[in-house]
């Protein structure tokens, strides 16, 4: 698998996000998750509370360290990802399948323009590396 | 941080591919494969750090004793020669400049181990209490490496490597030997409640200990491990982090480490107050404590005892060899008993914790 599927956006904050009509599904970034190494942790909000875009929506805590985690844009949570509760590992194992961690109900499709595509978020990464 | 310091074994841990941080001033792996996987290697078979951060300050000369005697509060007359032990480096109220480990060469040479943060303050702090003594004091940091080979397979993979039987070395001792030629010396010593052994040598040669050690070892499971798992596995033993856990507001008897404390042994700085802390009892005291939910507790996070905050986690982390989530804290000395509970603040929302006995993880001898 692609480091960063093409059929994905993201976000300066390192989530991405899969835009599914009028939902959107959310996790972080294979560049993320490296980052942080073994997840222990994820803390996800309620079903049905309502964030604004760059509020932050949980944590994520690995081993060493703990990270709040954004939303990339507004919108009410639909689903959480509950089986990261017994196995917050999915965001190691696999960041973009089993480790998503919420899908909300787009509240302002024109938010979704200013996230990036996969090369765009490849060159933001490399730019910032240095 | 301008000049960050870098360890001769900088270039050795890029090549393995490690993460690298500052940590205080010096470029340090923080993780090489994984904290957990690094950890876990070092409880079941072995890790390999690179500590030459550590400062090495040496004390000869005809009042190297006396001088010992003076800033630590344990009994340096009663090693041996060739012995090692824990101790604090005092200040005049019973707390620590530093804690350290003491190595007893002889009477008049003792070589001190001492915290990277440190180095340059315990340092002076020696000296300015040196007036009058017959000792010439040295801080040697930059003189050698340090490379601690941890866990319970460390022997096995050391002894080929060596000219020394290592099962002659107990705990807490050390000898001068010869590692593939290279003069070492050896101590089996560590900061992560395994076996293991410390190797302290010229900087020239430390990659070529590193790399063959790493080589000898590869068979039997040893893995490089950086300070994250450090940390996570010293904390898991209760070991004191000098910053976090002790510094110079904590006292040694505070921070339950009453064995370190040789209030026989003759007068040495904060002597006084330890001695009056003992019979009139402590306010506070260290504790262990594990949480009672899923969320992680940090470095910093605060203490909660009946809706006051009475301090904060000194340390915090997920255990990665119990599965749980365990800290240290400071507490009033009412609140210390095994099984108290009390709360500590993550992000807002009361998480419950209870003190439990410590050292959370003990090996099996």
């Amino acid at each position: 698998m692609a480091d960063y599927p093409d059929n994905l956006l993201y976000t300066k904050d390192h989530e991405w996000v899969r835009v599914d009509g009028t939902s959107a599904t959310v996790g972080i970034t294979h560049f993320a998750q490296a980052e942080l190494g073994d997840i222990v942790y994820v803390e996800l909000p309620k079903v049905g509370e309502k964030l604004a875009q760059n509020d932050s929506f949980g944590s994520v805590e690995s081993v060493k360290a703990v990270s709040e985690i954004f939303m990339p844009i507004s919108g009410a949570i639909e689903k959480v990802n509950e089986a990261l509760n017994d196995s917050p590992e999915h965001v190691n194992n696999d960041p973009y399948g089993e480790g998503w961690m919420i899908t909300l109900k787009i509240e302002n499709p024109s938010e979704i323009d200013a996230l990036m595509s996969a090369a765009e978020y490849e060159d933001f990464l490399s730019e910032n590396r240095n | 941080m301008t000049n960050i310091k870098q360890t001769p074994l900088n270039k050795a841990h890029r090549a393995l591919g490690a993460k690298m941080v500052d940590f205080v001033g010096w470029d340090m792996p923080v993780q090489y494969s994984g904290t957990i996987p690094e950890h876990l290697a070092v409880r079941t078979a072995a890790g390999l750090f690179d500590v030459s951060h550590m400062g090495e300050i040496e004390i000869k000369g005809a009042d190297a004793l006396k001088l010992v005697q003076l800033i630590s509060c344990n009994d340096a007359s009663k090693l041996s020669d060739n012995q090692i032990h824990y101790t604090a480096l005092m200040t005049p109220k019973g707390t620590f400049v530093d804690d350290m480990l003491v190595h007893r060469f002889n009477l008049e040479y003792f070589f001190l181990c001492v915290n990277a943060s440190n180095v340059d303050k315990d340092f002076d702090w020696i000296v300015s209490q040196s007036k009058g003594l017959d000792v010439d004091v040295r801080n040697t940091s930059d003189k050698y490496f340090q490379i601690a080979i941890q866990g319970p397979r460390s022997l096995e993979i050391l002894q080929p490597l060596v000219d020394i039987d290592l099962s002659t070395i107990k705990y807490y001792w050390f000898k001068e030997g010869s590692f593939s030629n290279i003069p070492v010396l050896l101590t089996r010593t560590g900061y992560t409640g395994e076996d293991g052994f410390e190797i302290y040598g010229l900087p020239d040669e430390a990659e070529r200990v590193w790399n063959k050690i790493l080589e000898q070892g590869e068979p039997l499971g040893i893995i490089p491990a950086g300070l994250a798992a450090r940390n996570t596995l010293r904390l898991e033993a209760k070991m004191m982090l000098y910053g976090n856990d002790v510094d110079d507001t904590t006292t040694v008897l505070e921070a339950d480490l009453g064995w370190i404390v040789k209030l026989a042994k003759g007068d040495f700085l904060g002597r006084d107050i330890l001695a009056e802390q003992k019979e009139k009892g402590l306010s506070r005291k260290i504790v262990g404590f594990e949480v009672l939910d899923r969320v992680p507790v940090r470095d910093g996070y605060p203490v909660f005892i009946d809706g006051q905050e009475v301090g904060k986690v000194t340390s915090g982390s997920p255990s990665p060899f119990l599965k749980k989530n365990i800290g240290l804290a400071y507490l009033p000395i009412d609140k210390t008993a095994i099984g108290t509970e009390f709360s500590v603040q993550v992000r807002g929302r009361d998480v419950a914790a209870r003190v439990i006995e410590t050292p959370f993880y003990k090996r099996k001898k």
